[in-house]
Order: C-alpha cells, then sequence, then structure tokens
C-alpha cells in the first residue's frame, strides 16, 4: 500500500526539521521579549524552555518507575467483553 | 410567568417526555429542552427569582448570581452539544437520563439555598448512574453499581453536614462556609468526593469509561463541574484546597500517561484539570477565582469534545486501547482535525480557550507569591500537553498504522464535534465576551508577549521530551492500580476470608455439637438404659434385707 504522504520518512524528517527550528526562534524571541519575573528564577534565559522540558523528562521517567510497580494486566479486574 | 421557569426544570421535563417518544419528536424535544434553557438563563434577572417556605424555612429553589450564570449557561449548552452528538444512540434511557442528569446540574448551580441544592445534588446521583448502566455490558453494571455506592456516601455526608448547619445557624441559605464546626467540613466532604478528589479520585475512570460512546460526553460535563461550583461558592480561599487540587493534577497527569484505553485516559485528565480548578479555589484570590470559573467553562466544552471524538472512533470501530489504534487521520479526518482543537485546547495552546482560562489561575498563584504552587502549575501544564495534548491524538490518529480505516461519524455527531471545536478557538480570540461572564471584573489581558512567549516555550519542550523520551512510554496492555482496587479487590478478599473463617468456625461448632448429643446419649445410658444402675428393677428380697438393716441400725441408736 502507498504510504501516505504525512507518514512518508522524508516527510517525517521535514516535520522534525521545522520542529527543532521553531523550537529554536521561541528560543531566540527570548531575547527580544522582557518578561517580568515574580520569583528570580523565572528571570533566567529561556527558564520555560528548559522548565517545560526538565520537568516532562522528569516525570516521564518518573511515570516509566511507577508503572513498573503498580502496572498489572488488563484483565485483572476480570475479563472484558470488548 | 417565564422569568419564573426554572430551565433545570424544563430539562428534567423534557429528559421524562423525551423517555416516551421515538424518532424526530424525541430528536426534538432533546435538542429544543436544552436550547430552551440556555435561552432562559441568558435572559434571566439577577437575584432571587423564586422563593418558597418549607418546614418553616425560607427556600430560594431559583436564584441567579454572576456564577451561577455562568455554569448554568455553559451546562445547559453542554446539554445541547451532547444530545446533538448522542441522537443516533440507540439506548432508549440514556439520553433521557442525561437530560434530568443536566437539568439537576443546573439545579445546583441555580439554588440559593442548601436543601435545595442537596435535593439535585441527589437527582443528579441518580440521573449519572443511569447513563453508565444504560450502556448495557456487563462492566457497566457493575461500574455504574459502585458509582451510585461512592455518590450516595457522598450524598450522605453532605446531608449530615446541611443538618448540622441548619441546626447551628438556622437559616438554610447557601453562602459562603467557614471550616469552623464538624458540620462544614461534612459539607466540604460531600463536595469533595464529587470533585473527585483524593482518597476517592478512582471513580472517574472506573465509571466514566464504562458508559457509551455519546453518555461519557455527559459524564464529562456535569459531576465534577458541579463540585467546583458548590466549591466556589462554599470554601474559596480555603487553604487546604490547593493542596488536594495539586495531588490531583499530578495523579491525573502520571495516571493519564501509563494508560492504555484512550477514554481513561481523557478520564484521569478530567481529575487533573479538576484539580486546576479545585487549586484555584485554594487560592482564593479574585483573579484565581475568575480562572477557576472561566476554565470550568472552557474544561466543558474542551472535554466533551476530546471525548465526542474518541467516542466517534469507538462507535465507528468498536475499539478503545491506543494498542489497537493508530493513524486513524487517513480516514477519520475530520474527528482527528476534531480531537486536534480539543487537544491544543486542555493544553492551553495560545488561541484556544484553554490559554486564556488556566494561565489566570497560574497568573494567582504568581501574584500570590506562592512559588511551589506556582512551580509545580508549570510543569503540570507541560504534562497535560504530553498526555492530552500529544499522547492522545499522537496514539490514536497518527503513530503506525492499525490498519483499521473507519470513516467518520454521521453528519449530527460531526456538527457537534465542529460546535464545540468552534466554541474552544472562538473562545480562545475573543474572550471578551467570556471575561465579561466571570463573577469578578478582570483586568486581566492572556496575549502579552511575555506570556505567550512563555507558554509556548513551556509546552513545546514539553512536545520535545515527548518525542525523544516516546520509546520509554510505548503503550502497553496494562491497567494501573489505584485506590479503587481497595473496593474492588481487598475489600470482597476480606469478604471472601471472613465468609470462610465464619463456615469454618460454624462446622466445628456443629461438630463440637454432634460431641455434645453423643455424650450426652453415653452418660443417659449408662445410668438409664436397661442395664443402667437408676433403671434396674429392684428385688423384693434385697427390699427385705435393707428394712432389716434399717430397723437394726435403729434398735442400736436407741440402745446406745
Amino acid at each position: 500500500m502507498e504510504k501516505h504522504r504525512l507518514v512518508r520518512p522524508q516527510t517525517v524528517k521535514l516535520l522534525w526539521c521545522a520542529f527543532l527550528v521553531i523550537l529554536a526562534l521561541t528560543v531566540a524571541a527570548d531575547l527580544a521579549v522582557t518578561h517580568v519575573p515574580h520569583f528570580g528564577v523565572d528571570g533566567s534565559f529561556a527558564f520555560h524552555a528548559w522548565f517545560g522540558f526538565l520537568a516532562c523528562a522528569i516525570l516521564i521517567v518518573a511515570v516509566k518507575g511507577l508503572g513498573a510497580i503498580l502496572g498489572r494486566p488488563e484483565n485483572y479486574y476480570g475479563t472484558r467483553d470488548d | 410567568m417565564i422569568e419564573h421557569l426554572h430551565p433545570g426544570v424544563i430539562l428534567i421535563l423534557g429528559g421524562l417526555i423525551a423517555g416516551a417518544l421515538r424518532g424526530v419528536p424525541r430528536a426534538l424535544v432533546v435538542l429544543l429542552a436544552p436550547l430552551a434553557a440556555t435561552g432562559i438563563v441568558w435572559g434571566a434577572p439577577e437575584g432571587v427569582i423564586v422563593r418558597v417556605e418549607f418546614l418553616g424555612y425560607a427556600l430560594t429553589p431559583y436564584a441567579v448570581d454572576k456564577l451561577s450564570r455562568l455554569f448554568a449557561l455553559v451546562f445547559a449548552i453542554a446539554a445541547f452539544g451532547g444530545a446533538l452528538f448522542a441522537l443516533n444512540q440507540r439506548s432508549r434511557l440514556e439520553l433521557p437520563a442525561a437530560l434530568v442528569y443536566a437539568g439537576s446540574a443546573m439545579g445546583v448551580t441555580l439554588a440559593g439555598d442548601l436543601l435545595t441544592v442537596f435535593v439535585f445534588w441527589e437527582l443528579m446521583a441518580i440521573g449519572s448512574t443511569l447513563v453508565i448502566w444504560s450502556a448495557g455490558t456487563s462492566e457497566s453494571g457493575a461500574a455504574s453499581f459502585r458509582y451510585l455506592m461512592i455518590h450516595l456516601l457522598g450524598g450522605v455526608l453532605l446531608m449530615a453536614g446541611i443538618a448540622g448547619h441548619v441546626a447551628d445557624t438556622g437559616s438554610p441559605a447557601f453562602g459562603r462556609i467557614a471550616l469552623d464546626s464538624t458540620a462544614h467540613w461534612l459539607m466540604l466532604g460531600g463536595f469533595l468526593i464529587n470533585a473527585a478528589a483524593p482518597p476517592l479520585s478512582a471513580w472517574v475512570p472506573d465509571a466514566y469509561p464504562e458508559a457509551s460512546w455519546s453518555g461519557t460526553v455527559f459524564l464529562s460535563a456535569f459531576t465534577t463541574k458541579t463540585a467546583v461550583y458548590v466549591l466556589l461558592r462554599g470554601f474559596p480561599g480555603a487553604e487546604l484546597l490547593i493542596f488536594l487540587g495539586m495531588v490531583m493534577v499530578f495523579y491525573g497527569i502520571v495516571y493519564a500517561l501509563l494508560e492504555n484505553d484512550m477514554r481513561r485516559i481523557l478520564a484521569y485528565s478530567i481529575v487533573s484539570q479538576v484539580g486546576f480548578m479545585v487549586s484555584g479555589v485554594g487560592i482564593g484570590s479574585e483573579t484565581a477565582l475568575n480562572g477557576v470559573a472561566a476554565q470550568a467553562l472552557a474544561h466543558i466544552i474542551y472535554k466533551a469534545l476530546l471525548l465526542m471524538s474518541a467516542g466517534s472512533v469507538l462507535h465507528m470501530t468498536g475499539r478503545r486501547k491506543c494498542t489497537e489504534l493508530g493513524g486513524l487521520f487517513r480516514s477519520m479526518p475530520f474527528t482527528a482535525a476534531c480531537g486536534m482543537v480539543g487537544a491544543l485546547s486542555i493544553s492551553a495552546f495560545p488561541l484556544t480557550s484553554g490559554f486564556v482560562s488556566k494561565s489566570m489561575i497560574t497568573q494567582a498563584a504568581a501574584d500570590g507569591h506562592l512559588f511551589v504552587v506556582w512551580l509545580l502549575l508549570g510543569a503540570a501544564s507541560a504534562g497535560t500537553f504530553v498526555y492530552a495534548g500529544i499522547k492522545f491524538p499522537w496514539l490514536v490518529f497518527f503513530r503506525s498504522d492499525s490498519g483499521l480505516r473507519p470513516k467518520d461519524p454521521p453528519f449530527n455527531m460531526r456538527l457537534a464535534m465542529a460546535f464545540f471545536a468552534a466554541l474552544c478557538i472562538g473562545l480562545g480570540i475573543f474572550y471578551a465576551p467570556l471575561y465579561r461572564l466571570l463573577p469578578f471584573a478582570s483586568a486581566y489581558a492572556p496575549y502579552t508577549a511575555s506570556h505567550v512567549l512563555a507558554h509556548l516555550q513551556l509546552l513545546l519542550f514539553a512536545g520535545l521530551a515527548f518525542f525523544m523520551l516516546q520509546p520509554v512510554l510505548r503503550p502497553a496492555r496494562t491497567i494501573t492500580l489505584d485506590l479503587d482496587w481497595l473496593y474492588r479487590r481487598f475489600g470482597p478478599m476480606v469478604a471472601r476470608a471472613c465468609a470462610r473463617g465464619l463456615s469454618r468456625a460454624l462446622l466445628a461448632l456443629g461438630a463440637a455439637a454432634q460431641d455434645l448429643r453423643v455424650q450426652l446419649l453415653r452418660w443417659t445410658l449408662r445410668w438409664h438404659g436397661p442395664e443402667g444402675p437408676l433403671a434396674r428393677t429392684i428385688t423384693t428380697g434385697s427390699m427385705a434385707l435393707w428394712i432389716s438393716v434399717l430397723l437394726a441400725a435403729y434398735l442400736v441408736v436407741y440402745y446406745v
């Protein structure tokens, strides 16, 4: 079957490039926009960028660990109709 | 006369009438009743509209102010959108029950006194239970029963609290409540159970996804948001709520990230989003309370939209697990687009309703110098984007091709989705009418360069983290243990162990009784049996002998 144009490898590569360019632009825009920091740390350069990345990375790793402890087979409470 | 018509009662009556109808008349009733309710709420004057005397108490079953109008309005709109989406639903019970449910939710928001709140509160529990139960599967039956048990518990707490409050103060009026007596704590407990606050949060992901493809749309709108409304009215600024809300926010994110069932992902997300609102109520400043009200309105619309897109997928494919879905954008482009709009709105992307509402709560935390809360809200916004903004649409509509080629759903379902998607974007761009509806005058400006840039950075870099760590988060065919384990596994286990112990004790008791009976029979046989000493026939000779012994003894005694 012909692959949909959105999932062809070259399109995916292009989308990644576009995404990275946009990320770089949002960080670069921090030079032009003045933030009014409330706490100090939020005044650091591109605070929301590194904070968002770090918060999610930590969250995902923590969640994975928790999943290993609390995960159960999906029919744990009995079998389902569907 | 028309201004005395209670819009909630119109919805309830509409539901009851629709139950007896079929076909076009039924469709007309279920669509017109919410429209009529919307019109009436919109035009209702502020103040007490209906006042009655009951058992010596002055009750106000219908009163309107800015806060109640906002909630009642969005409830009526949600009922309309949900009814439009559910027109093809085969169950004859679900839509009527959903209208009764929506009408009672409106009843709670338009109640000026606690007794009216309680009556509609319980009616809401019945309506919503029927919506879940009407899916007709064995899982929905069991889940609706567990759901009802939790909500009856909440109702009992609330009733005890209200009774105590009325006994203490002599007035059933519903205003701001201080946490200074047992009765008030009980009321807060009753409210918090409906808000899915810990420790009883698991009823949302347990029950909501078991409703039908259309039923979950209704469920997501009313119960938890009614709880947010009563918390806003009764307990603004109660600091405990900041903590509880934060726990809810992260509970929802963590479990949604681990979940495989697309509708359970969205159910966990309800708890997480309501957590934002509960925290906002706890912060308690005017900006925070405005943010909570705005987010409640926005959330009802974008969550209904997300559940409509998930419901369309379920309706057209019969599947709900991410591991069995994927690549559906090819054949369901409309549903995928609407799902994306909902996903961007819940992530508070600029130009959506989520951005103009949720950022107010974050701003309130910053204004109140609550550093930890502010930091956690930021992390939670990033987390929300990961599980709801990316994970849900990515796994269902994109990612690997599942080979499924379902069509987009029927026209009315597409229309309902288009309506809510338009509201998500419309409110995000033209936010002034929304801000005018808020309880306090607002000078908040969401679209400053700093706000927009900060939020874009937060979301986009969270997205980068997701795509980089995606292999770690590959969906697995698992569920994650939750506190409902206590009443779904542990409780029955304890009950079974007790039953086993009891039957063993009864057996031992029976054996002991049998033993005692045998001993008793043996003893009787020994003394009273045919050979027993007490059953012997005494001979005449021995009698004469014993009498002569007695006489001899008598003689001896006489002479001595």
